[in-house]
């Protein structure tokens, strides 16, 4: 009951480090970005390649995963993404479908379709016992660094100046410009540190999911889910939203195998249905 | 009740609708091109009666995303249930001819996918483009995990084997060259693309342009914006459950893939390619995605799907419209170099 407590809570954790930035792109330039799992495949790969090739140690390859990750969105938001702010979101949804399949593409060719195994290093591998039940390691790893990226972002947002501008930007760009705030560039950088922790992200979930080519189309949904559940307006909605839908997979998936995804996706339409805003959000008038 | 003098502004709108819904010489020359490929692609007729298979989907999408300006993900779904369905009715029916006429099973599994349509209509009608997209897919993502889990009457990730269709209305059986299957499949195409025509260029159709334009002000203008979604997103269902039926009777099969995910995307791929909000957008964007898919794919798997991506993201940054709004730039470029000279 606790493991799958835990394990669920992890794995939630995880998908909100994943999703983090696709709430941002969404909320501050109102961008429906269908490739954000592109990032956070590019930090799973890139572990797995530095680990694999060149035996860099796990932990060195966490950092690793970040700036590369953030790099490639800093990147590609300046060359391609800004192109299509104004345009309409079919547009947006078509760019970046097309985006995650050339990702995928790219990814099959260099690596293969196969599932890509990373061997963590011992001691974030084993099993300990606490309160009778049974606890991976690497499970609590994995909640504590996502607890304290989720706290330091947190305390960016509230208590510094960059923070209260991205607040701003989110609330209402076109005032917020005109107060001088620069809004290209803080979503610029937002968008980097968005892909960031993607990367972050895949990299640490190279030892909870098994990644594969298609990583993209398949956890876009459960981005998708994260943020449309959790509303974009606040952190903390996706947060909890994560966290439910990890606990709910991962019980879903022991108690009522059968049963599957059904269960999530019907929360979902119903959530949408009730309250379009997201189940988290203020009442805000978008 | 004597009859009513219509107003000289009546008269001018009629005047105006019907000239509109005139059929043009281009039109006339694609679907003669369109039977002929019968006698000048003989040996690839399994995939030009896929390719019109494909045509009515994104047809179908076109109604709901082109004119209505519903981003739909979900379209998938209803093509999915009708192929189910139909396929269904085919199997189980094949005692009793007319379970298993193909051309019943058309209206089985348009049926099908309308009811679903309708029911899940009333989904679409809130919220923004980001939750219409959500709750379309989700819907699709819930038939699919149905459609797996119902071993019993689905077969599961099998498929659904055994589906044999007795002959076209008790009189063209299917063969093994695809003949029937694909003049089959045109004449439906071709059935239902003439009713679509007939829906698109009605005040039916200008109301869903006008909800696609601004939707607040259709609305105030007295415009049952709510009622007419509805309608659409229905018609649509049919559109997509019947050519679900078409590829279920022409495979003699239906999959799980038949639902999933990238059936919807594929759709509306296809529509965005040839140009969304032109009828024969669709269509066109059908022939050209199946086309390349067939001539890459063949290459290999990832090579399809990487130009696939390149020429989307080279779409939506440099060309409006798809292919159709390149045509129409180039017409409208040719006209005014020759009004110059």
């Amino acid at each position: 009951m606790l493991t799958i407590l835990l394990d669920g809570i992890a794995y939630g954790m995880l998908l909100f480090i994943l999703a983090v930035g696709l709430c941002v792109t969404l909320g501050l330039m109102n961008f429906i970005n269908l490739a954000h799992g592109t990032f956070a495949m590019a930090g799973g790969y890139l572990t797995i390649t530095l680990m694999q090739k060149a035996g860099v140690p796990f932990l060195w390859c966490l950092p690793a995963a970040f700036i590369f990750a953030a790099v490639l969105g800093l990147v590609l938001e300046r060359t391609l993404y800004r192109h299509l702010y104004d345009k309409t979101h079919l547009d947006q949804v078509l760019f970046s479908i097309g985006l995650v399949f050339i990702s995928i593409a790219v990814v099959d060719y260099a690596y293969g379709a196969n599932q890509q195994i990373v061997n963590l290093p011992d001691y974030l591998t084993g099993r300990f016992s606490f309160l009778g039940a049974s606890i991976g390691v690497y499970r609590v790893f994995v909640i504590a660094i996502c607890g304290l990226l989720v706290v330091s972002l947190q305390l960016v947002l509230t208590m510094t100046r960059f923070g209260s501008r991205l607040r701003a930007a989110v609330d209402d760009g076109r005032v917020a410009r005109g107060m001088g705030i620069d809004v290209t560039r803080i979503f610029a950088v937002t968008f980097a540190v968005g892909s960031g922790l993607a990367g972050l992200g895949g990299a640490l979930g190279t030892g909870i999911i098994s990644f594969d080519p298609t990583f993209p189309l398949k956890y876009m949904i459960y981005f998708l889910i994260v943020i449309s559940v959790g509303g974009t307006t606040t952190i903390t909605g996706p947060f909890l939203a994560a966290i439910l839908l990890g606990v709910a997979d991962v019980a879903g998936k022991y108690y009522v195998p059968a049963v599957g995804g059904f269960i999530i996706y019907t929360i979902m339409v119903v959530v949408l249905i009730v309250r379009p805003q997201g189940l988290f959000a203020r009442a805000a008038a978008k | 009740m004597s009859a009513i003098t219509p107003s000289p502004e009546a008269t001018r709108a009629r005047a105006v609708l019907l000239g509109r819904s005139r059929w043009g010489v281009a039109e006339i020359i694609f679907w003669i091109l369109a039977f002929a490929c019968y006698w000048l692609f003989p040996t690839k007729l399994s995939l030009l009666s896929e390719i019109a298979i494909l045509g009515l989907v994104a047809l179908s999408v076109d109604l709901v995303l082109g004119y209505a300006g519903i981003v739909t993900l979900g379209q998938g779904a209803f093509f999915g249930i009708g192929a189910y369905a139909a396929g269904l009715a085919a199997k189980h029916g094949m005692g009793t001819t007319l379970w298993s006429d193909p051309v019943i099973g058309l209206f089985i599994g348009g049926g099908a996918a309308a009811v679903i349509g309708f029911a899940t209509s009333f989904l679409v009608l809130r919220g923004s483009d980001m939750t219409r997209l959500m709750v379309t897919l989700g819907v699709a993502l819930i038939v699919d995990e149905v459609v797996n889990q119902m071993k019993w009457l689905t077969g599961g990730s099998d498929g659904l084997q055994g589906v044999l269709p007795s002959a076209v209305l008790g009189i063209w059986e299917f063969d093994l060259f695809g003949r029937v299957a694909f003049v089959y499949s045109l004449v439906v195409l071709f059935v239902l693309f003439v009713v679509a025509r007939a829906l698109v260029k009605s005040p039916f159709g200008l109301s869903l342009q006008a909800i696609k334009g601004n939707m607040l002000r259709t609305r105030a203008i007295g415009m049952p914006v709510n009622a007419r979604l509805v309608a659409v997103y229905t018609v649509a269902a049919f559109y997509a459950g019947v050519a679900g039926a078409l590829a279920a009777q022409t495979t003699q099969f239906a999959s799980p893939d038949y639902v999933a995910f990238h059936r919807s995307a594929d759709a509306m791929l296809m529509l965005v390619f040839g140009g969304a909000g032109h009828l024969y957008g669709g269509l066109l964007g059908s022939i050209i995605f199946r086309t390349m898919q067939d001539v890459l794919g063949n290459i290999t798997p990832q090579y399809w799907q990487f130009w696939l991506g390149v020429t989307l993201v080279a779409l939506v940054l440099f060309v409006r419209g798809g292919i159709l709004g390149l045509l129409g730039n180039m017409l409208a470029a040719w006209r005014r170099k020759g009004g110059a000279s």
